[in-house]
């Protein structure tokens, strides 16, 4: 290779730098263009899956009427489609404080399904024993206890010796799901594994069913809001996510912090988990939460931690949700569709993070022709 | 004998923004020959090794091996032309051997076989006499263990050029004999070797020429046998510039942070701290000086209570304060047996041992107040965490040199950085915004920080900016000792002036200031006296108004074995 | 046969799963990449191989030629997920959490609709006697140590060769432990992960394919494999990030699993039913253990690779 080409390869022909800034409506114009364009994959990829659809090209815009369909177009499903985005604001909000502080906890499926399992335990040997209003409190400290222990496990490892919090707590979740198995073993003699409806320890609905959720879970954004941003714990973790040197700099105990945390984290799981238990199925199944533990990490993190935006984060997601589900029954494909959307979705998201957070920076073509012209 | 030349530049130039690194700088290496370069720290020594190691790429210039012009774009254009660098800080994976680090991304034909490689690192070693163990993990091994792979690794490229970057920085006397050793073995055989330092008498021991760098520039290659520490330090550090700081004389000194034979070993086992002696007044500023990495990062965070102290003393006196006597401490026996010791005084000073009053009358000057005691207030801050030393009411400010790993929050904006030492005031659970806020509004408005808003996060404004909200909230803190490593790192003149300001400033208010700085000519402008420092250990302390740059120049590159013998 | 023996050949069948998947997510974590999305990936190529076979078990191509197209289906539809992560997380840069979590709820979604779609009377019926070559007509345990069997404990020992044995694995560990280290002596640390990611996500497609053909054999089985997928990435925990440890962990995490139907079998020891769960638990809680226990040693070879889940910028120092 002669040495002059080189000259002109030194600079290759783009390069990546981060963004220092970006004005805010801009990223949003990226992420929204994402997730058009994420829509469109969904279409063309809804087209292949789905005999109906390449039947009858011309019903791709029933295809993409579903998603408001789903949701919005009786009272029945705007109440089912608050419930579902309740539920997932809930575990989402109880993983944020712990992402905040860059504390990668994945345990909230388990930590949810430990608060259904504490509150229905409460329920089935307690029901009936005890007047309804103090079954209903014993529950729910049942529930925050069980949520609070299985995520302050791990925290304490981490803390104590470094434990990768990460694949620790995944592992906590496939635990806690055969916790759960075990006692469906003992609690339905009949071997059928599954626990009815039980009798006692049923939140009062006030208006409608749902009601009280949906509000328990509006107060608890805005609690949280304010916890993470305007109190001292939550200036605290915000100081340790960012930079355990600035931490320890300015004596803050991160020890602390990381335990605090983490038990911040485990008791809003467990009052997810009795918002599922008592508010909702009065049961539980190894299925209760449903994988929505996992759903609520990429909802928080969609969110960039702040419980305000991600509002609108549970609420696109569980719109796609039930959006896909609506496709499904119209369409006649299976019920594992409104999975293919979210994730094809959520590609295109996080891949747009890319663009948001670095510039990618092309070589200016003058200075490679003047370096040619010198030579 | 006629040399062959193995490497030359020629006006070579690279700028970084608008600070120029190297400006048209030339320079000739011959083979067979060791050729130290010699300069300040920040004088583009590392950046023009850089160069011709492959990580930078020049702006202007060529670069000529065995006469023919080469373009060097990556590590591996460099070791393609037999050039290696040794680095300072290594670049070796912990967890691999030393055969397994130096094999990594060599490109050779035939079967990858550990047993081949250990067998020709142990060749290498033996030829140039390194001692090392190819099986030994790296993680097990010291420092000038791995500065041994380092080098083995660029031989084992067949490298015949070797650049040294502050080889001897992290090394023992004895590590430092048997390296020249190596070298002197390697230059025997054939090979040019470039060593970057600034210690004078390792320029004189081990090399044939010197290079002399000033501010990027190039200013002289001599011969060694030609130079002495003198007319060497005198090119290197240039004519003193006069700076216009404002110096006052210090007023009212008093003690005020006295280390007592400080040892700090880090988590890698090193003694970065040997016996640090010293103590900081009230009203002057201690400028300390170094090359850069000799401990002063590690004396500030001791001190701070960063950093474990393995043995020694930090005791903080705080200026004697009148109190009054209560009788929750102490009976009124005690108090008049105390008396009777001249313990307690009245409020113009004179001694009170209560002649001749009735215990009523002791008792309703101790209700008044009127008897006072000098309270001790001499603390040991060793090993205590900053939260405890500023629980005890010791005003300590500490400006950090890394602004936005340490000492700042980069997500953060100035209001929410403001609160970084003080949120915990107050009571309840919640921050209180408002203070800080108005703080935050005053340090912009008084410093002339140039900022969107309050809450423009930190990490977007200049490097000026990001020190003058860092230098602000700790001076706000109104302390009794100031401790800044390198503020003005990185600064424009004016921004400077300001930091300078700044300090000045305090040291008028009584506060003793510790200053660690780079740049010789603003230590002797700046401070009252400059401790200078080198490996972790004190070589000497100096009256800044009557001291020369050459003569911290010495201190700073002499070893404090050369100081006892000399 | 002796119920032990078949004990033990059963959980080195139902083992061989987790064995592709744990070295299919050992190559990617050496590489500095926690790939959560290995249930999703092992569900698609489950989903990959049995859609090839839909298309051709019922034809008259040989036996051989049968097995290997559908492999090949499972190897390539798995590694385009493989692509798809590496493509996030290499070139975007995305976190690898969050990437790979979406990329399980995908696969695992996908291949459910997939599945449903095919006809079992073709793609399994036929082809499973064909996989269980050479046992295919006993009709006790070993009736699954067939053909996908061996090919998972060579493949188990391959890795082990590769990583430890070679300049490529030497290479390959650089990266994942410091990028920065291997980009400076010329590495190309970019081609190395994108490589380790898909290759390592290929593997563990088999495990699924293997499963849904070979060790379940039944319509059902894609129903229950994601959870497996889960427990392949807690086994490269227990195998202590070594690819032939995957064989031995794999044997116990199986023996663990299928304990809950032998131990009935056996005579003198009774099972509830309410121990069977809290046995298929042991695996994880063993996991843990394993994770603590070498947490608390830190020894520096056992722990996982220094740069896993962070992703590399050149241009930060």
């Amino acid at each position: 290779m002669s040495e002059r080409k080189n000259i002109t390869v030194h600079e290759p022909l783009f390069h990546l730098a981060k963004r220092a800034q970006i004005q805010p409506w801009k990223a949003w114009a990226i992420r929204l263009a994402a997730i058009v364009l994420g829509l469109v994959v969904c279409g063309i990829v809804a087209f292949i899956l789905i005999e109906r659809l390449h039947q009858n090209p011309d019903r791709i815009d029933d295809f993409y009427y579903s998603f408001i369909k789903g949701s919005f177009t009786s009272n029945r499903k705007i109440w089912k489609f608050l419930k579902n985005m309740a539920i997932l604001q809930c575990i989402s909000l109880a993983v944020t404080p712990a992402f905040r502080m860059r504390f990668w906890n994945i345990g909230a499926e388990g930590q949810t399904l430990m608060g259904v399992l504490g509150c229905i335990a409460v329920a089935f040997y307690l029901g009936g024993t005890v007047p309804d209003w103090l079954l209903l409190v014993l529950m729910f400290i049942a529930a925050l206890v069980c949520g609070a222990v299985w995520g302050l496990i791990p925290a304490l490892f981490k803390a104590k010796w470094n434990t990768n919090e990460t694949l620790f707590t995944l592992m906590m979740n496939y635990v806690a799901t055969f916790i759960v198995s075990y006692f469906l073993v003992i609690w339905v003699p009949s071997g059928s594994s599954t626990l009815g409806k039980l009798k006692y320890g049923k939140l009062p609905s006030f208006g409608h069913d749902y009601l009280v959720i949906i509000l328990v879970v509006l107060l608890l954004t805005i609690f949280l809001y304010v916890y993470l941003k305007h109190s001292k714990q939550g200036y605290e973790i915000s100081v340790v996510g960012e930079s355990v040197r600035t931490a320890q700099y300015s004596g803050i105990n991160v020890k602390n912090v990381i335990i605090r945390t983490m038990l911040v984290s485990g008791l809003l799981c467990g009052l997810a988990g009795y918002l599922i238990g008592a508010g909702l199925d009065q049961s539980v199944t190894t299925e209760s939460v449903g994988g929505q533990g996992f759903t609520a990490i990429m909802v928080s993190w969609l969110a960039n931690f702040n419980p305000l935006v991600m509002l609108i984060t549970s609420a696109l997601i569980s719109m796609l949700n039930s959006g896909a589900a609506q496709i499904s029954q119209d369409f006649n494909v299976s019920g594992a569709l409104p999975d293919v959307i979210v994730g094809i979705i959520l590609f295109f998201i996080i891949g747009s993070e890319f663009f948001i957070n670095y510039q990618v920076i092309f070589r200016k073509a003058d200075r490679t022709a003047a370096k040619e012209g010198v030579k | 004998m006629e040399k062959n030349m193995a490497l030359s530049m020629r006006g070579i130039t690279k700028r970084f923004g608008s600070v120029v690194a190297n400006n048209h700088v030339d320079l000739d290496v011959y083979q067979g020959e060791i050729l130290a370069i010699l300069g300040e720290n920040g004088c583009g020594k590392t950046t023009l090794m850089n160069m011709i190691a492959g990580i930078y790429f020049p702006d202007e210039g060529k670069i000529f091996k065995d006469g023919k012009e080469v373009v060097i774009r990556s590590p591996k254009d460099a070791f393609a032309l037999k050039i290696g660098m040794i680095h300072q800080h290594f670049k070796l994976v912990d967890l691999f051997t030393a055969a397994e680090n130096i094999v990594l991304g060599v490109d050779e034909d035939g079967r990858y076989s550990m047993k081949d490689v250990n067998n020709r690192v142990s060749a290498i070693a033996q030829k140039y006499g390194f001692h090392i163990d190819p099986q030994k993990k790296i993680y097990d091994m010291s420092v000038s263990e791995k500065q041994t792979v380092e080098i083995i690794k660029v031989l084992y490229r067949g490298a015949d050029i070797l650049i040294l970057d502050e080889p001897t920085a992290v090394l023992t006397p004895q590590e430092i004999d048997k390296l020249f050793e190596v070298l002197q073995r390697m230059k025997a055989d054939g090979k040019s070797i470039i060593i970057i330092t600034h210690k004078l008498h390792e320029v004189l021991s081990v090399s044939d020429r010197v290079a002399i760098l000033r501010k990027g520039e190039h200013i002289a290659t001599v011969n060694t046998c030609d130079a002495t520490e003198s007319s060497l330090t005198e090119m290197m550090v240039g004519k003193k510039v006069s700076l216009d700081i404002d110096r006052s004389e210090p007023v009212n000194v008093q003690p005020r942070l006295e280390v007592k034979e400080l040892n700090c070993i880090d988590a890698e086992g090193i003694q970065v701290l040997k016996d640090i002696t010293f103590t900081a007044y009230s009203g002057e500023i201690l400028g300390i000086a170094g090359i850069a990495g000799s401990g002063q990062k590690e004396l500030l965070e001791a001190i701070a209570g960063l950093q474990p102290i393995a043995s020694g003393q930090v005791i903080f006196n705080n200026p004697k304060k009148d109190k009054p006597v209560t009788f929750f401490h102490k009976s009124l026996r005690k108090v008049k047996e105390l008396a009777a010791q001249d313990a307690f005084h009245d409020k113009n000073g004179a001694p009170m041992r209560f002649k001749g009053m009735t215990n009523a009358q002791i008792r309703a000057q101790v209700a008044a107040e009127n008897v006072l005691f000098r309270e001790d207030e001499v603390m040991n801050l060793r090993n205590k965490t900053p939260l405890e030393i500023r629980s005890l009411g010791v005003r300590l400010s500490f400006v950090p040199e890394d602004r936005l790993g340490m000492g700042l929050v980069g997500s953060m904006g100035i209001t929410d950085n403001m609160m970084l030492r003080s949120y915990r005031k107050g009571h309840g659970g919640f921050v209180d915004r408002k203070k800080p806020r108005a703080l935050a509004e005053e340090i912009i408005k008084e410093l002339e920080v140039s900022t969107p808003g309050v809450n423009t996060p930190v990490r977007r404004l200049s490097g000026g900016n990001v020190q003058k909200v860092l230098v602000g909230r700790e001076i706000a803190f109104a302390p009794k000792v100031l401790m800044a490593a390198y503020p003005v790192r990185g600064l424009d003149i004016n921004s400077s002036y300001t930091i300078y300001h700044l300090l000045n400033k305090q040291k008028e208010n009584g506060v003793a200031v510790i200053f660690v700085g780079e740049d010789l000519d603003v230590l002797l402008d700046l401070c009252d006296r400059i401790l200078v420092i080198n490996s972790g250990a004190v070589t000497g302390t100096l009256d800044a108004r009557t001291a020369t740059k050459e003569e911290i120049g010495l201190l700073m590159t002499q070893t404090t074995t050369q100081r006892k013998e000399g | 046969m002796n119920v032990w023996l078949n004990f033990l050949i059963d959980s080195l069948a139902f083992g061989a799963v987790f064995m592709y998947g744990s070295t299919g997510e050992i190559l990617t974590e050496k590489s500095g990449h926690l790939n959560l999305g290995i249930p999703g990936i092992m569900c698609m190529g489950g989903a990959g191989g049995c859609l090839v076979l839909n298309m051709i078990g019922k034809s008259s191509l040989p036996g051989f030629l049968i097995v290997i197209l559908g492999i090949l289906g499972a190897l390539v539809m798995a590694m385009a997920m493989g692509l798809i992560y590496s493509f996030l997380t290499v070139t975007l840069r995305a976190n690898q959490n969050v990437t790979g979590l979406a990329l399980t709820t995908f696969g695992v979604g996908l291949m459910k609709v997939i599945m449903s779609k095919l006809d079992a009377t073709v793609y399994l019926v036929g082809p499973k006697m064909l996989y269980r070559w050479p046992f295919a007509d006993r009709t006790d345990a070993l009736q699954c140590l067939g053909v996908m069997f061996f090919l998972a404990v060579i493949i188990a020992v391959m890795a082990s060769v590769i990583l430890y044995r070679t300049k490529m694995g030497l290479h390959l560990r650089a990266v994942g432990e410091n990028p920065g280290t291997a980009d400076a002596v010329g590495i190309n640390v970019t081609r190395y992960k994108y490589m380790a990611t898909c290759i390592g996500s290929g593997i563990a497609g088999l495990g699924g394919f293997y499963y849904i053909i070979d060790y379940m054999a039944s319509q059902e089985a894609y129903l229950s494999l994601e959870a497996f997928g889960w427990l392949s990435i807690a086994l490269v925990i227990f195998a202590l990030w070594r690819p032939h440890m995957t064989i031995l962990g794999s044997t116990v995490f199986g023996f663990l699993f299928s304990c809950s139907s032998y131990i009935a079998n056996i005579e003198g020891i009774t099972v509830t039913m309410a121990a069977k769960p809290l046995l298929k638990m042991l695996p994880y809680v063993v996991t843990i253990m394993v994770l603590i226990v070498t947490s608390i040693r830190n020894k520096r070879e056992n722990q996982p690779p220094a740069s896993l889940g962070l992703s590399y910028f050149r241009e930060e120092r």
